[in-house]
């Protein structure tokens, strides 16, 4: 019965990953307007045919900019979890498997890393690197190592004492074949929940940091930035900030529910 | 007995971790001969195991190799094959890790053993969670064998397992030891377990040595006070 329904969660959130996908390969190619196209007369146009999501305060089809602002807000958020996952499961598969003073240094370094919430730590690189996408990509990859190494170095500190690294040891298999070809194929499963639910707080984090005004720079359509930029107009034209905020909650639900899904 | 083959000196080795836990150990393993090891949990059997192997730390003393490194057969079948792995590679990784074997022969090698043990060549196929416990400690034991090691620890290798399958896995280990000139150093507390299995037995005590002997004479004249009382309570 639990199973079931953590199957169920998994496919529901691949399901709804997969839309997600399609509208922003759709986007990619195709959108029914120029997602910078300012078009006076439709200003403010609330959802039609004509507009399906509706207008902004400059007549851009909402509909275009969502496709756009998706990809933007997905890719960001992509090599986001990509960059940072990558380097947190190697700091913590050398932490975890070693041990000793490199897991003591590396770890200290770790705990003053998370002591800030990573979107602190995020906006205070960004500051210093200044606004754009590319840093807003490095500022939140460096702050989601830590979280990423803190969860693999425990899997690691797990499985090397299993009497199969044990044996792969006495068969002479080198510290690096134990660790990612015995090792982390185990920590796996752990491993891709935390980046479903590291891709969250990417989504979120660019979201936050594009409202702010520190992400993504105008005309460029990101999610954040749309409803930062939308937040104006909130109750004369509630549809300019309505549909990306759905966008980013569902992108959200599916990514969490693939995650719970993926949890053992 | 001094005129076989010697496959492992143990000579006057120490152990310490926060107090002393070996004291003064020597034994000898020779050639298709299968020691027994008896002693309550905590006695000092793991470190020692552990310092045969290479494995241990802060240990003193010598332990001198004849022949290739030793393999080990774990207690715990259910831990003791990577799970993720199916058994076809699990027993492949020792050749590759060997190196030098073309791929087609190690595949060879691989069905080979596992006719050896007695399984079917289909289970190399199989993932760990999908075989028995007994199935699963034949497999281990085809992994000790399969880079032609002669000299193996097997610790506790048949208390995991039930009693009809416990008899089938001692009479694998006998007929694979004739059959390969195998050595054992094998771990039990199981008296029962070595007396079936061990041409000489060592009783080992809060880290120390207690007794030395054959079969015959620790089962039919136990020295030790420690000894007797094991055998009583067997009774």
């Amino acid at each position: 019965m639990k199973k079931d329904r953590r199957n169920l969660n998994f496919i529901l959130g691949c399901v709804i990953c997969a839309v997600m996908l399609l509208l922003v390969i759709l986007g990619f190619f195709y959108t029914p307007y120029g997602p910078d196209a300012m078009n006076g007369p439709d200003k403010f146009a609330a959802p039609s045919l004509r507009h399906l999501m509706g207008a902004d305060q400059f007549g851009r089809d909402i509909f275009s900019r969502v496709l756009k602002g998706l990809g933007t807000t997905g890719w960001i958020s992509l090599v986001t979890v990509a960059i940072g996952g990558l380097t947190g499961t190697l700091v913590g598969a050398l932490t975890g498997y070693y041990g000793g003073i490199l897991d003591e240094i590396l770890m200290r370094i770790n705990d003053i890393l998370t002591a800030f919430p990573s979107f602190l730590l995020a906006l205070v690189f960004i500051s210093v690197l200044g606004p754009g996408k590319g840093n807003l990509i490095m500022a939140l990859s460096i702050a989601f190592i830590p979280s990423f190494a803190r969860v693999v170095r425990g899997e690691f500190l797990l499985y090397r004492e299993r009497d199969y690294v044990k044996s792969a040891k006495l068969w002479g298999a080198s510290g690096i074949r134990i660790m990612f070809i015995h090792i982390l194929p185990n920590a796996l499963p752990v491993i891709l929940s935390s980046a479903a639910i590291g891709f969250n707080n990417a989504v979120l984090a660019e979201a936050s940091l594009s409202y702010l005004g520190i992400g993504v720079q105008p005309p460029d359509a990101s999610l954040g930035r749309m409803i930062s930029e939308a937040s104006a107009y909130l109750f004369s034209a509630p549809w300019c900030a309505v549909f990306p905020g759905v966008m980013i909650i569902l992108l959200i639900l599916g990514f969490g529910m693939i995650s719970d899904g993926l949890k053992r | 007995m001094s005129d076989r083959k010697k496959i492992l000196e143990v000579r006057g080795v120490n152990a310490y971790y926060e107090k002393q836990v070996l004291y003064d150990i020597n034994f000898t393993i020779y050639e298709n001969e299968i020691l027994g090891l008896v002693g309550e949990s905590g006695c000092g059997k793991t470190t020692l195991s552990k310092a045969i192997l290479g494995l241990g730390e802060h240990t003193q003393g010598e332990i001198i190799h004849h022949t290739s490194r030793p393999q080990m057969i774990f207690q715990d079948p259910y831990a003791s094959l990577n799970p993720v792995k199916k058994i076809g590679w699990i027993l492949e990784e020792p050749l590759k890790l060997k190196g030098g074997i073309p791929k087609t022969q190690r595949r060879e090698a691989v069905m080979d053993i596992l006719k050896k043990v007695g399984l079917d060549e289909k289970i190399a196929s199989r993932l760990p969670r999908e075989l028995s416990g007994g199935q699963r400690q034949r497999v281990s034991i085809a992994t000790a064998l399969i880079n032609g090691s002669r000299f193996i620890i097997a610790d506790e290798p048949v208390s995991a397992l039930d009693v009809t399958v416990q008899a089938q896995i001692m009479e694998l280990l006998l007929k694979l030891a004739d059959e390969f000139q195998l050595s054992y150093l094998f771990i039990s507390h199981d008296l029962n377990v070595i007396y079936q299995m061990c041409d000489r037995l060592i009783v080992m005590k809060e880290g120390r040595i207690v007794e030395e002997g054959s079969i015959a004479q620790v089962f039919n004249k136990p020295q030790n006070p420690y000894t007797k009382q094991l055998l009583e309570l067997e009774n």
